[in-house]
């Protein structure tokens, strides 16, 4: 297993977000994690970057104890998330950007990104605070990509996106699984993110409901009734 | 004499000090929103450790040149090492605190560094060494002194330093990444307590040179000498819109005009000898003598004056901090 997250538990306060989830993921797999809003999503994928530190639990990550590693120290061992909301550096230009994905191993050459986005490439010298949204969202996930990861952690990577630039992302998404990153995709965009894993977990105040393969999930009545609005 | 010209000559070296001062004000704030009050404190530490340092070499008859480089080759590191300090001791176990905390704690460590300079070098006075031979020149009716041209050159080149490392440079790049979403940053790989040390640091460092600048011009140093250059660094950084860099060196510049035209002219303007209504009844204007309320000792006061109607008028500044786009 690529990651394993076991008894994971996140409180806010008094609160508790995340009730004890377990999750695993094989190597190569694209993995997606669905359920309404509240549910805890966000705050498990926080946890697993060590951003949230008022959390119990074990997180493997190569076969590696990294439960309490610095936030900064998982990225340089391939594990990247992409936030939720993009993150880019409103300030920055595209280029200044991407150069921030591949701070921690000392610079990338970003050409490989520009032919994956040529609008990227189009607007290198742009500041990113003035790109669109789908813009902005290849933007992260470009940079996210200079970091070479190996597991990719995307949070909500279609919101606030026009239908076709989600059509876009999702194939993009897809595009990034097929070279071989292993990919967590948290969505609250049940179908679509079904149809493009391979296996799904479906979250529910705090805990995992359902698991199994993605083809299962989409026939399984409770998830249409529930997350497919059947 | 001109004295507009000469004024703006004066001005613009102690602004050009200014402005480097006002730098480690600004890109403290600019990464984690602190006003680091100790700043001033360390600008006095670069000053005295220098001081020390060249009056202990001058009996041996170095080069004068070689003399005040080795004062300043000392005091760089050790303020680097106190800007440090303070980053990693005073104000990173409070990075989560509210905001008043660390305010707080930065009005404590200067208060902590000026008492452990009174400590080591007392209440004394340390006076720059006159081996230095000055030349004056004269530039359109106005004198400008070779210290002056030192001034401008060094604090003009470490700006434009400090802009290449800023906008050209990973190490830059990271910081105005880590200052616009530090989480973010950290996702990235970046280590965000290494960056914002690195900030302390190379504020610390601006911040030593610019005080033994400034002894220099002066021709002393004292203990003391770090609350009013500091306030008056913080001013301009201020003035040009605190967090922004190229607003700090806008604002220490125009802080330095602004007080060297005021300290030159307000004598005229409160000489109550040229004004004919009342002349008449102050008997020191009799046979063309004068009667002056505010002299140029006054000049301290113009930086504050800058400071009041910038926060009243314009709060975020010449070039204001775009808070805005800060998600």
């Amino acid at each position: 297993m690529l990651l394993e997250v076991r008894h994971l538990e996140v409180h806010y306060g008094g609160i508790r977000a995340v009730a004890g989830v377990d999750l695993a993921i094989a190597e190569g797999e694209l993995v997606c994690l669905i359920g309404a809003n509240g549910a805890g999503k966000t705050s498990t994928l926080k946890a697993i970057c060590g951003l949230i530190s008022s959390r119990t639990g074990l997180i493997r990550y190569a076969g590696e104890d990294v439960s309490y590693a610095p936030v900064h120290v998982l990225p340089r061992k391939g594990l990247v998330m992409v936030p939720e909301g993009r993150g880019i550096f409103p300030q920055l230009t595209v280029e200044e950007n991407l150069a921030m994905g591949a701070y921690a191993h000392g610079g990338g050459d970003p050409s490989a990104q520009y032919d994956r986005f040529p609008r990227l490439a189009e607007r290198r010298k742009q500041v990113a605070g003035t790109l669109s949204g789908g813009e902005q969202q290849m933007l992260a996930l470009a940079r996210a990509l200079m970091t070479r990861p190996k597991l990719l952690l995307l949070d909500e990577p279609s919101m606030g996106l026009a239908p076709m630039m989600v059509t876009k992302i999702f194939e993009l998404v897809h595009d990034i699984a097929k070279q071989g990153v292993t990919i967590l995709l948290v969505e609250q965009n049940a179908r679509a993110a079904l149809e493009l894993a391979s296996r799904g977990y479906v979250m529910e105040s705090g805990s995992i409901s359902l698991e199994g393969e993605a083809r299962a999930l989409l026939d399984n009545p409770k998830v249409r009734e529930a997350y497919l609005g059947e | 004499m001109d004295t507009f010209l000469q004024q703006i000559i004066n001005g613009l070296t102690a602004g050009s000090v200014y402005a480097v001062v006002a730098l480690g004000y600004t890109m403290v704030y600019g990464i984690i929103q602190l006003i680091n009050f100790a700043h001033g404190e360390v600008v006095m530490i670069g000053a005295m450790v220098a001081f020390t340092v060249i009056n202990a070499l001058v009996p041996y008859g170095l080069p004068p040149l070689a003399i005040v480089l080795i004062g300043a080759g000392c005091a760089v590191p050790i303020c680097m090492l106190v800007g440090y300090g303070m980053e990693k001791l005073a104000y990173r176990p409070l990075r989560h605190a509210p905001r008043l905390a660390p305010l707080i704690t930065a009005i404590g460590v200067s208060i902590i560094l000026q008492h452990v300079a009174l400590l080591i070098w007392s209440r004394n006075v340390l006076a720059f060494p006159q081996i230095i031979p000055s030349r004056t020149y004269m530039v359109g009716g106005a004198a400008i002194t070779t210290i002056q041209i030192a001034i401008l050159a060094i604090c003009f080149g470490l700006m434009a330093a400090l802009a290449i490392l800023i906008y050209r440079t990973p190490l830059g790049t990271a910081m105005r990444a880590t200052a616009q979403n530090q989480q973010v940053a950290g996702l990235m790989g970046i280590d965000i307590n290494r960056v914002i040390a690195a900030t302390f640091v190379i504020g610390a460092g601006l911040g030593a040179v610019a005080g033994v600048l400034y002894g220099t011009y002066y021709g002393l140093a004292q203990y003391t000498m770090g609350s009013i250059l500091g306030l008056k660094a913080f001013s301009a950084a201020v003035l040009g819109g605190i967090g922004n860099i190229p607003g700090a060196m806008l604002g220490g510049v125009l802080l330095g005009i602004v007080e060297a035209l005021g300290a030159g002219y307000i004598g005229d303007f409160t000489d109550l000898c040229q004004y004919g209504w009342l002349a008449g009844s102050i008997s020191a204007c009799d046979g063309g003598g004068h009667f002056v309320l505010f002299g140029s000792n006054y000049q301290d006061v113009f930086a504050f004056l800058v400071l009041i109607l910038v926060l009243v008028f314009r709060p975020s500044g010449l070039l204001g901090e775009r808070v805005g786009d800060r998600a």
